[in-house]
């Protein structure tokens, strides 16, 4: 083998270890989440129950109940981290997030302006949170567009969109009911609980027609690493690339938000622990760890409390995001890298 | 072995932010040789550069590769034509050195593209030809500045160019590393006929190695030719503001410029 | 050095007349001459002149204390971290601030404005300290984008937090959603007199340590090599932060923007000298949060848009235009 297979082969080695043992880790949270509950089925059952052999009783918890939640919270976690994982790498920091730049902010705020204003609910609701993510990215892109983007001029037009549109939504929670206002929060935590094969289905095939097209796109995004002069020097249309980029990042955003809220966090720190496990850009393992993360954390809401109650999984994230979001920040290289 | 392929450049403007920088340059490479340009600071040598590298579009005026302007090329085509190493790049961090220098064979690759037997012999030839398939499975950043140098002109050569062009390759090495740095591009350009074109800040060290001088100030080209025939008093004052004195390099005879100051004189 | 006093003149001039608008204008329409009654010789049985001392004079009191506060540590806080768009709210100041009342709403049952006060600025100072903390990092200072974002990172983690209370408490949520938005209404002129000190001291710090920001601008190396005591000048701006921000988000709840916005104008006519632009700042920031919140009594009628908001409307524009302009978190 020349030396060059041999020299990549150490590293590729690498990644599709840890890309096992992720994938493992979500076979077992997933079987986990299947079993345990109130009402806990044993492996065998479990087994036979998806295969369409067990009895009604078992048939109706996991297969309406249970594995629509599961594959829900698959295809979110995926979406989200896979968002995540493109965005704070074409905008060069990783603290860059579709969460903290306004775009699942901008989501929320139109769900809850559905909610509130129009009355809405159901699939219009999801509707309205995609058009309002797409909105928020298309203006904080249109308004960074200055001959190209530049990624810290995208980071901060979005924050500064963000905190408006954060103005809007506290405006819309001070006009409504009180009780419609607490709805409209659990809206904008992002919760799994009650979902529907129906949601399930909308939530695959929109986010199953995104991931081919990260895939095609996944060579541009490693040329773009290298900076835009050896990217252009390579034959890349960098901002054709980078404006295709940032729309199926987007799109992936804002279909998971639709689907199901925005659940803090997971987009924006998925993409740091992988790169940590694996050096480099790791779109596979990023993904695994978005799914391992919103799993795991559905889990926990669903048995954390005591007698049933829930709490939405978005908290579980924020409360997992939150410390490891301050530990990356305080241990940031002075440079401001990180 | 290779062909040669022109770059000309035909009433080129150039301008940042709206300020003009280059204004109806007209430029000759020679093919299959190297053509260094130099110039004071700001004198518009990078912005020429970067206009020959289709990184930036010209007001007026056109570059042209084999006759056909740039930037009517699909982007891969030309790469497979061009290869670029700008100032300063970036390199992901932990990416190693097969990676990094393997990248460089995007332009040949399809959508679907696995890497080719052909990808791997261009990699491997390109790691030989800069002395550094030895440091194949390292981290590029962990390597010295002249070793990242010539990886990232390994990158440039897995990219199988006619042309290269590089702008300020040396200007943060050490002289020894500068010295091995233009070594290698030396031996490219005479082993396999690539033109390249460079961008030098050191006038001694461009007057030694290159076969074309170009000459700039205030953006535009004041005197183009051998070292030989550019490199005189009359030119260094014109396009530098200093006065020197001109000698033979001692090592190889290239012309070599000892300049004057206000402490040291002749006399 | 005269065109800027009378610069100062002028600004002066123009709170005077923000707040004659401001006791003059709203969803009621009084006429010159009954304000000037209403203040100087009140009568009670009159209705118009109970709206403007029971509802017009504080709120317009508490718009010039907290714009001026606000406007003030934002000059400084840019100056101190020598970021352009450092901001009170942006850096996550405001989210600790209302996180702190939240709990003392849920946990503490604590139900009027005037209790809120204690809890905004605990908050407050909290959140200060631990952006501070977080953006000197390993020392040195991150770049603007890196701090802004860690004051949106900061922002989100307390929101997520603030919304698990908010879930589990219908009351809670109920109160502090009007608090939220950044309101100068509902406070009395009693709450705001406990927290004038506060403000006092903060606008002498801030006076105090402007010559210091002048020399912190070169860089800390240079600033050393003049003689800067680096720690001294960082103490001393960050107290005078908390106290600002801690005042400023204590009476009028959390406001975006007024921090970023107003320095970055004011520059422009003083330069970069911090001792005018921590004066001119003080004085026009005022004027606009008074501004905003007449604007908000305005533009809704018969109903009113929050200061708060009016200002987030306004001031991110300026922000975007801003970021769009100059070549700001260029590494």
């Amino acid at each position: 083998m020349s030396v060059v297979a041999v020299a990549t082969a150490s590293r590729r080695s690498r990644a599709r270890t840890v890309t096992l043992v992720l994938f493992a880790a979500v076979l077992v949270m997933s079987a986990l989440s299947l079993a345990v509950g109130a009402y806990s089925v044993s492996l065998p059952d479990l087994l036979a129950t998806l295969v369409g052999q067990g009895d009604s009783k078992n048939e109706f918890i996991i297969l309406r109940l249970r594995l629509p939640r599961l594959t829900m919270a698959v295809l979110v976690g995926l979406a989200f981290a896979l968002a995540g994982a493109l965005f704070q790498s074409l905008l060069g920091n990783p603290l860059a997030s579709p969460d903290l730049i306004g775009i699942t902010t901008g989501a929320s705020a139109s769900a809850v302006f559905a909610i509130l204003v129009l009355g809405l609910s159901g699939f219009a609701v999801s509707g309205f949170a995609f058009a309002g993510a797409l909105v928020v990215a298309s203006t904080i892109y249109l308004l960074s567009w200055r001959s190209g983007i530049a990624g810290y001029r995208f980071v901060l037009v979005g924050v500064g969109i963000a905190f408006m549109v954060q103005s809007t939504l506290g405006y819309l929670l001070t006009r409504a009911d009180v009780r419609d206002a607490q709805g409209a929060l659990v809206w904008m935590v992002g919760s799994l609980s009650g979902t529907l094969w129906a949601e399930v289905a909308v939530a695959a095939i929109s986010i199953g027609i995104l991931i081919p097209v990260v895939v095609l796109l996944a060579p541009q995004l490693r040329m773009l690493q290298l900076g835009d002069d050896t990217a252009r020097g390579l034959g890349v249309r960098v901002n054709v690339a980078r404006v295709l980029l940032l729309g199926v990042a987007v799109a992936l955003a804002a279909c998971a938000t639709a689907a199901v809220g925005p659940i803090a966090f997971v987009a924006f720190v998925a993409g740091p622990i992988a790169r940590r496990l694996v050096p480099g850009i790791s779109l596979v393992p990023s993904a695994l760890i978005g799914v391992l993360l919103v799993v795991t954390a559905d889990f926990a809401s669903q048995h954390l409390l005591p007698g049933g109650t829930q709490v939405p999984v978005g908290i579980i994230t924020g409360a997992i995001g939150a410390p490891y979001l301050l530990w990356l920040l305080a241990t940031r290289r002075s440079r401001g890298e990180a | 072995m290779t062909e040669s392929h022109t770059l000309t450049a035909a009433g080129l403007s150039l301008s940042y932010d709206g300020a003009p920088v280059i204004d109806d340059l007209d430029l000759v490479v020679p093919p299959g040789s190297i053509s260094v340009i130099v110039g004071a600071n700001a004198c518009g040598k990078s912005t020429l550069l970067r206009g020959l590298a289709r990184l930036m579009k010209p007001q007026g005026g056109s570059v042209q590769v084999d006759g056909r302007d740039i930037h009517s090329y699909p982007s891969k085509q030309l790469a497979r034509l061009v290869g670029l190493l700008p100032q300063q790049p970036v390199a992901p961090a932990g990416i190693t050195v097969a990676d990094l220098v393997a990248r460089g064979r995007y332009p040949h690759q399809g959508w679907f593209a696995g890497r080719s037997a052909a990808d791997y012999a261009a990699v491997a030839h390109a790691l030989e030809q800069t002395s550094t398939a030895d440091l194949a499975g390292r981290a590029v950043e962990e390597l010295s500045g002249g070793q990242r140098q010539r990886v990232w002109i390994a990158m440039a050569l897995a990219q199988e160019p006619e042309i290269l062009l590089l702008d300020e390759p040396t200007t943060f090495l050490d002289v020894t590393h500068q010295v091995e740095v233009l070594d290698l591009l030396m031996h490219l350009n005479r082993e396999r006929g690539t033109t390249i074109v460079m961008v030098l800040h050191d006038l001694n060290l461009a007057a030694r190695y290159a076969d074309h001088l170009i000459v700039m100030a205030q953006g535009a080209i004041v005197a183009s030719g051998s070292p030989a025939e550019v490199i005189t008093a009359e030119t260094v004052r014109t396009a530098f503001g200093m006065e020197s004195l001109i000698i033979d390099d001692p090592v190889c005879g290239s012309p070599m410029v000892v300049p004057v100051g206000r402490f040291h004189h002749l006399g | 050095m005269s065109r800027r006093v009378l610069g100062l003149v002028l600004l002066a001039a123009g709170v005077v007349g923000v707040v004659l608008i401001s006791l003059a204008f709203g969803t009621r329409q009084i006429e010159f001459p009954v304000v000037v009654d209403a203040i100087l010789a009140p009568d009670p049985t009159n209705n118009d002149h109970a709206v403007v001392r029971d509802l017009r004079v504080p709120r317009t009191v508490i718009g010039l204390l907290a714009g001026a506060a606000l406007a003030v540590a934002g000059g400084i806080m840019q100056g101190l971290t020598r970021n352009p768009l450092a901001d009170p709210g942006l850096l996550g100041v405001n989210a600790g601030a209302s996180l702190f009342v939240v709990l003392g709403i849920t946990f503490l049952g604590i139900t009027a404005a005037s209790g809120y006060v204690w809890f905004a600025f605990a908050g407050a100072a909290a959140a200060t300290v631990l952006v501070y903390a977080v953006g000197a990092g390993r020392g040195g200072n991150p770049t603007p984008v890196t701090l802004t974002l860690a004051g949106a990172a900061v922002t989100a983690v307390i929101t997520s937090v603030i919304t698990l209370v908010l879930l589990q408490n219908l009351d809670t949520l109920n109160q502090y959603r009007f608090w939220s938005v950044g309101s100068l209404v509902g406070r009395e002129l009693s709450t705001v007199t406990v927290v004038i000190p506060f403000l006092v001291i903060g606008f002498v710090l801030a006076a105090i340590v402007a010559r210091m920001l002048n020399v912190l601008a070169l860089g800390e190396d240079v600033a050393r090599g003049l003689g800067q005591n680096i720690v001294l000048a960082r103490v001393l701006a960050a107290v005078a932060i908390v106290l600002l921000c801690g005042g400023a988000t204590s009476i009028s709840g959390p406001i975006v923007f007024v921090g970023l916005v107003v320095p970055h104008i004011v520059r422009r006519f003083t330069g970069p000298d911090y001792r005018w632009i921590l004066a001119y700042s003080f004085l026009l920031g005022a004027i606009l949060l008074v501004l905003a919140d007449v604007i908000g009594r305005l533009v809704v009628q018969p109903t009113e848009l929050e200061a708060g908001i009016v200002v987030a409307f306004l001031g991110a524009p300026v922000m975007i235009a801003l970021v769009r302009r100059s070549k700001v978190g260029a590494l």
